[in-house]
């Protein structure tokens, strides 16, 4: 196997006394599109911002292109791109000045105007930061990233906040970066995102990487079982529940019941009865494929979304 | 280009589209200047040209302002994080704020000399070359203040309400406002541990009494507002934060401290000779005798003064 181009062994972070991140580890291939799923405050931006070498790391070791980002920051930042949470631009910079500007800082470049035109910016390339809505402002932090023709990329959250239709858009740039072999380190509590856009996955959860693998293989590891999400109207004894048929696991999640079944149908049959001689009542059933809210469930005994 | 080229370029092109600017940078000035000469000078050649030191060195002070609050803002916004990403340095966008704060104040001055030159017809500037270097290293010195006080201070109304605390003190003390003679003496006393009064004291020197470049008080400002300078821009690039929520640590804050050595021994000293508070009482007496604006025979041996 080649040499990974990322290494993270046994990373701590602290701030005052809260450990946001607590001996994470895992590495990156080169060409691979490697994510960091998780719920916010998961310690998945502190993780991404010590490979970028934003932030010193308290424990452990951390290699990126080589480089140590801490020691080899200057020479570190020449290889990567990033696109931050929680950045902005000056109000009154214009577009095109922004590219032309950061691209400045760089010995290597890739061309302003291929950039603009390539994430679809032409249009308001005079245009005031200010001015841009929040899918061009990302669009624009894309395009950013990339000014040096970095080794690795970094992007943190990347479509935190952006409506459906833009973040579809937001996708297919990353796909379309997928296909180029860039070697890309995102985070995410988006499922569909991971799932969707990343080679590898690690799950974290309070500072720890809970799972790793393709979406595929974590899914399969936490047994393929279908998602039987149920409300009832009396509360119901999580062990009865257990008992149906096909139930690989069941738990109560925020007053539903979400249960894994390998047999759903059955499950379902088996439920309705159960429920009809306890003189229970349905209030809603919802039947989703297995995914890595699943895995998440699984591992953490929480859902994943805020 | 460099960085901290392009970021100059940068800093200047968007203070040019701040209407904020405007105002602060080239009303405000103006504004003093007309205040200044129509009304304290009442428009006589003579005293514009007396006080065209402290008009021009309040235009200069005021760099401070500008700068400490727009990299706050930079810092506030998460802007600076975005650069600390690229390979740009801590010493690239300070140095290029106070060389962008440089080139913007300086056509501010020339505009206040063209004013004097045309509308008040003053013919002497006195010495160029001393009046240029101190207002270069001012806006420079000045600039490095402004750092400082966005490194020490974590929010913006910190920042405003410090900027106030320094202010009105560089104003009303130094002779920028009102002139150093007619000041009290404990005030006066004062004053002389504030950089602020050595800029007015010998652009006034330079450009009403003529001091050459290589006199000694201008030497003695020129080197103290150098050594400030350096001493703030180290300090200010030591306690840099590109993040906004990074604090500054409380003993930090003690370091800076260390900024006020220079002028806090030079105003021992000052206390000491009466040197500069001799000579702008001097200079005020030169202005109202009969003879106009003639160099004092010998400034370095005034006459006698109360002390």
């Amino acid at each position: 196997m080649a040499n990974p181009i990322i290494q993270v062994e046994n990373l701590v972070k602290s701030y005052g006394d809260v450990q946001a991140v607590r001996g994470v580890s895992f590495s990156v291939e080169e060409g691979e599109v490697f994510g960091l799923l998780g719920p916010n405050g998961a310690g998945k931006t502190s993780t991404v911002e010590i490979l970028e070498g934003l932030r010193d790391l308290d424990g452990g070791r951390v290699s990126v292109c080589g480089l140590d980002p801490k020691s080899e920051s200057r020479a570190l930042k020449h290889e990567i791109g990033a696109a931050l949470q929680s950045t902005s631009l000056p109000d009154k910079l214009r577009v095109m000045e922004a590219l032309r500007l950061f691209s400045s800082f760089y010995k290597r470049r890739r061309n302003p105007e291929e950039l603009l035109k390539r994430f679809g910016l032409e249009e308001k390339r005079n245009a005031f930061y200010s001015q841009l809505s929040g899918g061009q402002k990302q669009r624009l932090a894309l395009a950013m990233a990339l000014v040096n023709d970095p080794k690795v990329l970094f992007f943190d959250e990347p479509t935190a906040g952006l409506d459906p239709q833009v973040r579809r858009e937001i996708y297919d740039i990353i796909e379309e970066l997928k296909r180029e072999k860039k070697t890309i380190v995102m985070t995410t509590h988006y499922i569909e995102e991971a799932e969707r856009l990343c080679d590898r996955v690690a799950i974290v959860d309070h500072g720890k990487v809970v799972a790793l693998g393709t979406p595929r293989e974590l899914k399969t590891r936490s047994g393929g079982a279908t998602r039987i999400e149920v409300r009832l109207a009396k509360p119901e004894t999580d062990g009865a529940l257990k008992n149906l048929e096909g139930v690989a696991d069941a738990r109560e999640l925020d007053g539903a019941y979400v249960i894994h079944s390998h047999r759903p149908p059955k499950t379902i049959v088996d439920l309705v009865k159960h429920l009809e001689a306890e003189g229970n009542e349905l209030v809603s059933l919802e039947i989703a494929s297995p995914s890595l809210e699943d895995v998440f469930i699984e591992m953490t005994g929480r859902r994943l979304r805020d | 280009m460099t960085n901290f080229a392009t970021l100059t370029r940068m800093r200047i092109q968007l203070t040019l589209r701040n209407k904020m600017f405007l105002f602060f940078s080239v009303i405000m000035p103006f504004g003093f200047f007309f205040l200044y000469a129509g009304i304290f000078a009442k428009g006589s050649p003579v005293g514009v040209r007396y006080l065209l030191g402290p008009v021009i060195a309040l235009t200069v002070m005021g760099s401070f302002w500008g700068l400490s609050a727009a990299l706050v803002m930079f810092r506030e916004q998460g802007i600076l994080r975005r650069f600390h990403v690229s390979p740009v340095s801590a010493g690239d966008m300070l140095a290029s704020s106070i060389v962008a704060n440089l080139v913007l104040t300086l056509p501010t001055v020339i505009v206040e000399i063209l004013f004097a030159r045309f509308i008040f017809h003053v013919t002497d500037f006195g010495n160029f070359v001393s009046a240029f270097l101190l207002i270069a290293l001012g806006a420079m010195s000045f600039a490095s203040l402004g750092l400082v006080v966005a490194s020490v201070t974590n929010t913006m109304q910190e920042t405003q309400v410090i900027n106030q605390l320094i202010w009105l003190p560089l104003i009303f003390l130094s002779g920028a406002t009102i002139p150093l003679a007619q000041l009290p003496l404990v005030v006066k006393r004062v004053g002389l541990f504030l950089p602020a009064t050595y800029l007015v004291t010998e652009l006034q020197d330079a450009i009403f009494w003529s001091a050459a470049p290589w006199s000694r008080d201008v030497l003695i400002a020129l080197g103290s507002l150098v050594l400030w300078a350096l001493l703030t821009f180290f300090l200010s690039v030591q306690l840099f934060r590109w993040e906004p929520e990074s604090k500054i640590p409380r003993r930090a804050k003690l370091l800076v401290a260390a900024t006020a050595i220079p002028f806090l021994l030079l105003g021992l000293w000052e206390n000491k000779s009466s040197r500069t508070i001799s000579k702008a009482q001097a200079m005020m007496e030169s202005l109202n005798a009969p003879v106009k604006s003639t160099p004092p025979p010998d400034s370095a041996n005034p006459p006698d003064l109360p002390r």
